[in-house]
């Protein structure tokens, strides 16, 4: 069962919960948007593992971010100029900072306490542009970042992420996709072996805006990317996409929270992860809220996770809590198999060796989410990261 | 002259009953250019003969040996027999998401000639070997088998064999659930892929019909695990006459 346990939750009235004009519904205490939030680290209690947040992680590897002092002060990142939109830092008192969403966990809150400036990335063209930025130099320090992106009303553009070398960071990112705006935001994860990295998105979609969300995570010890969306006005629309490759050892967690709010929203969810090696682990919580005025609902949440050795584990949860029952679909779908040796029988006896065939399998369970990116660069340069990732897992066997 | 022999093969699976025999010493040798046609009751091993020649790891070969011009095959990996000249066209080939046809084949080529094909030259036969078989170029961009039809499926099995070109091939029922248009097509391909390499085929079928299209040199009957009669095109004719009741009944007694 999902159920928070976060002590410092606000006392609900025990399962009876007015929802609107007097009328009352048996509202669960888990319910998703029921978590207590804070900007201020000092308001959530000492993380103790039991908690339905840190549940799976490995704590003793993250313990730091979320109760140690974190170096807020901005790092050096890399962007390319381009038409159409902008990258600067904008000071912690900035007014953009907090429209998107407030943390619901202590080592979120804890980033958001210290953070000096944020980064602000700001897409304004009409014409589709895509903005690459390229950051490298977190280093080992415990470390705290904030990001903030901004669609304007009706733009079209790319922003993204690439994180690479050493991190130990905690940070949260804000999208803020204006009326009309079609965002796509990509977050890569190549991080050296050692890092850990906890990362909270809280994004916002406006009236018939469309957010493309993609989360890749191919390097790092310990990385954990929780996206909110937040569907507030009508025709919103998020797609969110992940993917994911643990190696021996590695811990991805990602938890898609789709937040329903207008009517007439609709949102896709679809992570596909592959496991390979001892220890490697992995975690996906898929959790949809359609709310009591999201009439006319659209949504749809999946994972699927291969398995490619022994030893290793993934950890597949979908929740879906419905309020209104005035909805076109909800649905979900969660797998996790190994693999296919049908499919490994039938390469083979074309020839084509049993590593190759792997890779070949593999490459194109992956490739779904890969397609779905939209950046041509990008998706050859994430096809060749894991045929690298393939490799290496094959000569670690 | 190529020569594939089957001495002796035994086979068995693993069934929840515990292991079970299903080729009971099978003897065939198919030379090159020869089409064989092994027919037989259900149940009888035809397919079982077919995926234990390419080595697929739910057969346990229990003895006896299936050699390509003197080499044993049994002791290769499945790729180990492909590239040594073995194909086989299966009867429900399964799906491969995210894999394209034209990536697979340029794979499989690849794989099996040690060598990337040119490109010039490869995408002129593929395409001439899709137009001959009747195949939409949209269907090299489709992942392998996802959505296909059963008759685009045995299709795309026949259009790997022509391109891979093996010495022998192994046909298990490729044609079940075709009809009698399909069934042409895919018969000219398998007697094209003959005319041009000398391929040798097993050709596995329940039915004497796809036997008016692809002339068979020799009938073997199969039954319970052994060939139970041979002889020429005539045998097929009367099988598909009589059926196989005489032969399931000499079983039974025997």
């Amino acid at each position: 069962m999902a159920a928070d346990t976060t002590a410092t939750a606000p006392a609900p009235a025990p399962g009876i919960t007015e929802v609107a004009d007097r009328q009352t519904a048996f509202v669960p205490v888990q319910t998703r948007s029921g978590r207590f939030t804070s900007t201020s680290v000092d308001d959530f209690e000492a993380v103790t593992g039991l908690e339905f947040e840190w549940k799976f992680a490995p704590l003793a590897r993250v313990k730091h971010l979320t109760e140690a002092a974190l170096d807020g002060s901005p790092v050096e990142v890399h962007s390319a100029e381009v038409e159409g939109a902008t990258v600067g830092w904008i000071d912690r008192a900035d007014a953009r900072i907090g429209s998107a969403g407030t943390p619901e966990e202590r080592a979120s809150a804890n980033a958001w306490s210290s953070f000096e400036k944020a980064l602000h990335i700001r897409v304004t063209g009409e014409e589709a542009s895509e903005v690459v930025v390229r950051r490298d130099s977190f280093g080992e320090a415990a470390r705290s970042a904030h990001v903030v992106i901004e669609a304007a009303p009706n733009s079209r553009g790319t922003v993204i992420l690439e994180q690479t070398g050493e991190a130990n960071l905690s940070e949260n990112v804000e999208i803020v996709v204006g009326e009309g705006a079609q965002l796509t935001v990509v977050t890569v994860q190549e991080w050296d072996d050692s890092a850990r990295h906890l990362s909270s998105h809280f994004a916002t979609i406006g009236r018939d805006a469309n957010l493309r969300h993609v989360i890749v995570s191919l390097g790092g010890e310990v990385v954990r990317v929780n996206p909110a969306f937040h569907l507030v006005e009508q025709g919103a629309s998020v797609d969110s996409f992940g993917l994911y490759f643990a190696d021996a050892g590695q811990y991805f967690e990602q938890r898609p929270y789709i937040d329903h709010v207008a009517a007439n929203t609709r949102s896709r969810v679809n992570y596909k992860g592959a496991l390979q090696g001892k220890g490697a682990h992995t975690v996906w919580v898929g959790d949809v809220l359609i709310g009591p005025h999201a009439d006319g609902t659209d949504s749809y949440e999946q994972n699927r996770n291969l398995v490619l050795s022994e030893g290793t584990r993934a950890d597949s949860i979908p929740n879906l809590e419905i309020e209104t029952g005035n909805i076109v679909g909800a649905g979900h779908a969660s797998s996790t198999g190994r693999f296919d040796d049908e499919q490994l029988f039938y390469l083979q006896s074309r020839g084509i060796s049993e590593e190759e065939a792997r890779r070949l399998v593999v490459r194109g369970f992956l490739a779904e989410i890969i397609s779905q990116i939209g950046s041509a660069s990008l998706e050859t340069r994430l096809g060749e990261a894991i045929e690298a990732e393939l490799l290496r897992a094959q000569a670690g066997e | 002259m190529s020569v594939l022999k089957i001495e002796d093969l035994q086979v068995s699976v693993e069934t929840e009953q515990g292991t079970k025999q299903i080729l009971r010493g099978v003897d065939l040798t198919v030379g090159e250019g020869e089409t064989h046609a092994i027919m037989g009751p259900n149940g009888s091993g035809k397919s079982t003969l077919a995926y234990a020649i390419a080595g697929h790891p739910k057969y346990h070969v229990e003895g006896g040996s299936v050699t390509l011009d003197g080499v044993e095959m049994l002791d290769k990996t499945v790729d180990e027999r492909a590239r040594a000249g073995l194909f086989l066209a299966m009867q429900y080939p399964v799906e491969i998401p995210g894999v394209s046809v034209s990536n697979f084949l340029r794979t499989a080529k690849t794989a099996i000639d040690g060598e990337a094909p040119a490109i010039r030259g490869w995408i002129k036969d593929l395409d001439s070997s899709m137009t001959a078989l009747r195949m939409d170029k949209s269907f090299r961009e489709r992942n392998v088998n996802e959505g296909f039809s059963g008759g685009e499926k045995k299709r795309n099995e026949i259009l790997q064999l022509e391109l891979l070109k093996p010495k022998f091939a192994v046909l298990d029922e490729t044609d079940s659930g075709l009809d009698v248009d399909a069934l042409k097509i895919v018969s000219e391909g398998v007697n094209r892929a003959k005319e041009n390499t000398g391929l040798g085929i097993l050709l596995i079928t329940h039915y004497n019909r796809i036997l008016r299209y692809v002339k068979p040199d020799f009938v073997h009957v199969f039954v319970a695990g052994r060939v139970a009669e041979q002889g020429g095109p005539e045998l097929a004719v009367r099988l598909e006459n009589e059926g196989y009741d005489r032969f399931l009944e000499s079983s039974n007694v025997g």
